[in-house]
């Protein structure tokens, strides 16, 4: 389960107009904006949902996910994932140490796919990766056959894996940066636009292992996407999220209206809530 | 530790498959090597009295300095731990169960180890061949060759330890290119690589040795051939240690700061 509470994270960005004069006068003196990221971010995910986390550009998505996987700590506000604490500023004892979960032990036991990066080693093949990755998981020998039996069947990976990184399309790539980021079996899957830049068989292939991880074990999944047909394949549940803010949480039935395409619905919830 | 032995490995394995470029290495460095025993010659012949080293001494420091240059050269950095700075694939990286610092060590060690095993055999070999004072001389017993070796390696962990400070600060400074250039023209000169540090002037050199910089090449390479001995030697192990620690303990220090700073630009 998966809980954040209260959650708020700004950044600091240094402004300055165009031109020689003004890029010397910043060198002494710089204007910084603030902004809100994420403003007061509450909801709560069970076990096994299928969650769909849109909002337009620069909406906070990212964010979201980041601190979701514990690598960017907000400012205030309760993150909880699986019942480990990730970030407490509710309470007024102060954590230690001990109380707080350590990255190293949350990460271990999640999975994450950035859509824009690659955890692949460019240079190698792709099994050299996993193997690597089962080192670094510390995955059992058996499980780690099991997981990659199943993930090479179901994504198709048989021809890919003695590849270098380097020469995959990006459908290629894109496929085995969700089986890398499986091998270790995690509970919960993060994923930030996956199919990005995915072509329409990619897609579908996609969409539907994803689909069927969740349906045969109960893997949590948190989809980020401008995709709708992602979302209408995947999501069960939606959260919109606009400058910073929940906007909306229901399910798909809640935002559907009749005859519309879903992007023409979703530009139009855009409009009323003026992101 | 298996997960890091095996970045070690992978590492090593990617290293060693860039033949062409460890051929052109190796060239540049035969041709430098030549051109500095020729310079220390003509020197050597206008006033050998007034030499700190011997010439067999200098001659075998040129030649074990060009053959484990991957060692010590200081603008050997690994380009993918700026890059994944850069484009933010370290959000990868911190999505991984490991450590940044431990990790990113290993994969430098392995950078600079791979590196090295292609090139120094053949430059070791020719030397070896070459007339005496303008080769690479036998080491001066077998206690100096051991102590050779174990000084080398321990060079070559301070070596690692003073890139990981690159590393880690480029966590908060987001491009590493300005410290990059600070830190190789800062390490070249005071390390003795331009030229050997028993060659400066008394006073300066008491200070040198002091500094980290002195507990890389200097130590091992003048160790070999006799140059550094007895309790000189002893002293210069201590520091060696020494700044291996504290440069591990402060760049863990910024490592960890720089974990929880660090934030991931862009969508």
């Amino acid at each position: 389960m998966i809980t954040m509470e209260h959650v708020c994270k700004t950044y600091r960005i240094a402004k300055r107009n165009a031109g020689f004069s003004e890029a010397c006068k910043a060198l002494f003196h710089r204007e910084y904006e603030e902004i809100h990221a994420l403003k007061d971010v509450s909801f709560t995910i069970d076990d096994g949902e299928m969650v769909g986390y849109i909002g337009p550009n620069g909406a906070g998505k990212s964010s979201t996910i980041k601190i979701l996987s514990g690598i960017l700590t907000p400012d205030s506000g309760n993150v909880t994932v699986d019942g480990r604490l990730l970030w407490n500023s509710g309470s007024k004892v102060p954590l230690t140490k001990q109380e707080r979960c350590s990255r190293i032990e949350h990460v271990s036991q999640i999975g994450v796919v950035f859509g824009q990066r690659s955890q692949l080693w460019w240079d190698v093949p792709v099994i050299d990766s996993f193997e690597l990755l089962k080192d670094i998981y510390s995955i059992s020998e058996p499980v780690y056959r099991e997981n990659l039996v199943e993930l090479t069947e179901l994504l198709n990976l048989k021809e890919l894996l003695r590849t270098p990184t380097r020469q995959l399309s990006l459908g290629q790539r894109m496929r085995c940066e969700i089986a890398a980021s499986l091998l270790h079996s995690p509970r919960i899957l993060f994923l930030d636009e996956p199919t990005i830049g995915l072509d329409a068989v990619s897609k579908l292939a996609v969409r539907e292992f994803v689909k069927n991880l969740n349906k045969n074990h109960g893997t949590t999944v948190i989809l980020t996407t401008h995709d709708m047909q992602d979302i209408e394949a995947l999501a069960s549940r939606i959260i919109l999220i606009g400058k910073g803010q929940i906007l909306m949480d229901g399910g798909l039935e809640d935002i559907r209206r009749g005859g519309e395409s879903m992007d023409e619905t979703l530009a139009e919830l855009y409009r009323t809530y003026e992101i | 530790m298996k997960k890091y032995f095996s970045f070690f490995r992978l590492r090593l394995i990617t290293g060693l498959q860039y033949r062409t470029a460890a051929l052109a290495g190796m060239t540049t460095q035969f041709f430098w090597g030549f051109m500095e025993i020729m310079v220390f010659h003509a020197f050597y012949e206008a006033d050998p009295t007034a030499y700190p080293m011997t010439m067999e001494a200098t001659a075998s420091y040129v030649w074990l300095q060009q053959a484990f240059l991957a060692f010590f050269g200081a603008w050997m950095f690994e380009g993918e731990i700026f890059d994944t700075i850069n484009n933010g694939n370290l959000a990868y990286e911190l999505c991984r169960p490991i450590h940044i610092y431990d990790m990113w060590f290993v994969r430098s060690v392995a950078l600079r180890l791979s590196r090295a095993l292609l090139r120094c055999i053949p430059i070791l070999v020719v030397a070896v061949f070459l007339p005496k004072s303008y080769g690479l001389g036998l080491p001066a017993s077998h206690y100096a060759f051991m102590w050779f070796l174990i000084t080398l390696m321990l060079g070559l962990l301070v070596m690692v330890s003073l890139n990981m400070l690159v590393y880690v600060t480029s966590l908060f400074t987001i491009s590493g290119d300005g410290l990059r250039i600070l830190f190789c023209s800062v390490v070249e000169f005071f390390s003795g690589q331009i030229i050997p540090l028993p060659f400066f002037p008394e006073k300066v050199q008491r200070l040198l040795e002091l500094n980290p910089f002195a507990s890389m090449g200097n130590v091992p390479f003048r160790i070999y051939s006799g140059n550094l001995a007895g309790q000189e030697m002893t002293r210069a192990i201590v520091i060696q240690v020494f700044w291996l620690l504290s440069l591990i303990a402060l760049g863990r220090v910024i490592g960890a700061g720089g974990e929880r700073k660090a934030i991931i630009q862009g969508g």
